[in-house]
Order: structure tokens, then sequence, then C-alpha cells
């Protein structure tokens, strides 16, 4: 089941180079299901109270990832917004789109930075 | 084991489904359905509220947010002139995927065995919380007690983050 996870895993890490977004999420929910593996303890419920003898997952990696799934989507939220706003500005949206953008305004000088070159490199 | 196996197969097809879609419409309702599966997986490793929250929120909310974006910007289709470009550049990003990948599966091997009570994650403040929680805070549902009694401020931070991206968002697409 391990060796299931790592497959998994590095398909999830692999998606997130593609697709920045998407590939976020994907990379995100990677990182949750790990620590919910860590909090499955063998043989026990959810940890809900129903007594003291009974074992339970592990409550606190739970927790946490609780934490981080509303924390990703505001992260994801943001980051739709501010495609939403290259559009804007830019007319034209790829799935490589922001990170094209870093690097043409890193390759090239601010000057000769359009907002039409920035679509059709090809 | 067997419903694990299953739904770890569907997650492994899912997540290569949206890695190969060139559709971005077809990618983020994949995800949706992805979330979904997930949130069945994780109620069957006993996380019940973690898989309640994806399936509200991974299902229910980021689902819609990527259709508004898409509808809002551009269905965009990776070309395959793009397609060609790209490939040049993509030597650097698979040396680091695959760095990545490897230090992930060597720092696998030194993992503590799966689901054993006495493992490091296992033994911390983890069995106090579920000896006194209920007893603490009269909460029967455990997560729930330690994410609002003793980890308050940790929500306290999460809705500060989700404040801030509410008004980032308001204060970027106000212009439009």
């Amino acid at each position: 089941m391990l060796v299931f996870i790592l497959g998994l895993y590095m398909t999830i890490v692999k998606g997130n180079l593609i697709k920045k977004v998407i590939g976020l999420n994907l990379a995100q929910t990677g990182v949750y299901t790990f620590f919910i593996l860590t909090a499955k303890v063998n043989e026990s419920t959810a940890p809900v109270y129903i007594g003291d003898e009974v074992r339970y997952a592990n409550p606190l990696p739970q927790v946490l990832i609780l934490t981080a799934i509303v924390v990703g989507i505001s992260l994801t939220a943001f980051a739709l917004g501010l495609v939403i706003r290259i559009y804007q500005a830019y007319g034209t949206i790829e799935e490589s789109e922001l990170s094209r953008l870093v690097q043409a305004n890193r390759e090239a000088q601010p000057s000769t930075l359009t907002p039409s070159s920035s679509g059709g490199e090809g | 084991m067997w419903i694990d196996l299953t739904l770890l197969g569907l997650l492994l097809a899912l997540a290569l489904g949206i890695t190969f879609s060139r559709d971005t419409l077809t990618g983020s309702l994949l995800l949706g359905a992805y979330s979904l599966i997930l949130a069945m997986l994780w109620v069957d490793l006993n996380a019940a509220d973690v898989a309640l929250t994806e399936a509200a929120i991974g299902a229910g909310v980021a689902t819609p947010l990527m259709l508004l974006a898409i509808s809002r910007s551009t269905r965009a289709e990776l070309g395959e002139v793009l397609m060609t470009v790209q490939r040049y550049r993509r030597f650097p990003p698979f040396l680091v995927l695959g760095l990545v990948a490897g230090a992930l599966v060597y720092a696998s091997l030194d993992m503590p065995p799966l689901g054993n009570p006495n493992n490091p994650a296992n033994q911390h403040v983890a069995p106090y919380y579920v000896q006194n929680a209920y007893h603490e805070t009269g909460s029967e549902n455990i997560v729930t007690a330690i994410l609002v009694c003793y980890r308050g401020f940790d929500t306290l931070g999460e809705v500060l983050v989700v404040m801030t991206a509410g008004v980032a968002m308001m204060l970027i697409l106000r212009r439009s």
C-alpha cells in the first residue's frame, strides 16, 4: 500500500509542474493523504468518543489537515483570481501562462515585453 | 484492504487523467471527481471529519471556483504547437521531479510501519487528546475538540488566511 501511495505521490508531483493551479491542488491532496496515513492506527475507529476502552485513530494530523484544506482552498481561490486578472490584462491565458510570464519577464527586457508577444512564442 | 486498493487505483487513474488532459474544463471536472474518491478513501482510513471537509470544499467549492475562473477567462487548450515549443524546456523540470521523487522514495524507506500505535507520530500529545478531550471539553468529536479548544489559535489563523484571501480577491478583481 505504501508503494501505491508513492506512485500516486509521484504522479501528483508531476502534475504540479504541468498545470499550475490544478496541479497545486493535486500536490496538496498528496500531502493530505500522507498525513492521514500517518494518523492511521490499526484496528481503530474514527476519533469520535464512544468510550475509553476503544482505540482511536490519531486525531492530531486530521486536525492539521482540516486546517490545511481550508487554507488550500483560499490559496486556490486567490490563484484563480490572479488568473482571471491576468486574462483581463493580457487577453490570453494558457495553462502555463503564469510561469511563462515570469520567465518572459526574466529573459526579455521590460521594454520589449508587450502583452501580445507573451502569448504566442511558437 | 480491497476497498483501499480499488480507491487508490481509481485515484491514480484520475490523477493521470487530470495530468494529461489538455482541456482545463476536463481537468477541473476530473479534479472534483478526484476529491470525492479521495474523501471515500479517507473515510476508510478513519478520518471522517477530514473526508467531509474535502467532499464539501474540494468537490463543492473548488470545482465551481474553477468553472467560474474558466468562464471568466477562456477555456484554454494546449495546442500542438505549444506542446512542441515546450518540449525543449522540459529537461530541467524532469530533473527536479526525478530528484524530488528519489528523495521521497529514499525518505519513505525510513518510515515506521504503517498503523502501529507506537509510531512517533502517534505518541507525543495525541494520546493526551484522545484520553482527555471528551472529559475536558465535553465534545464527543475529538477532532472538533482539538480544532476549537486545544488548537483554537490555529483555527483563528486559518480564518485570518481565508479573510486575507477574500480581501485580496476583492482588491484584485475590483478594477475589472
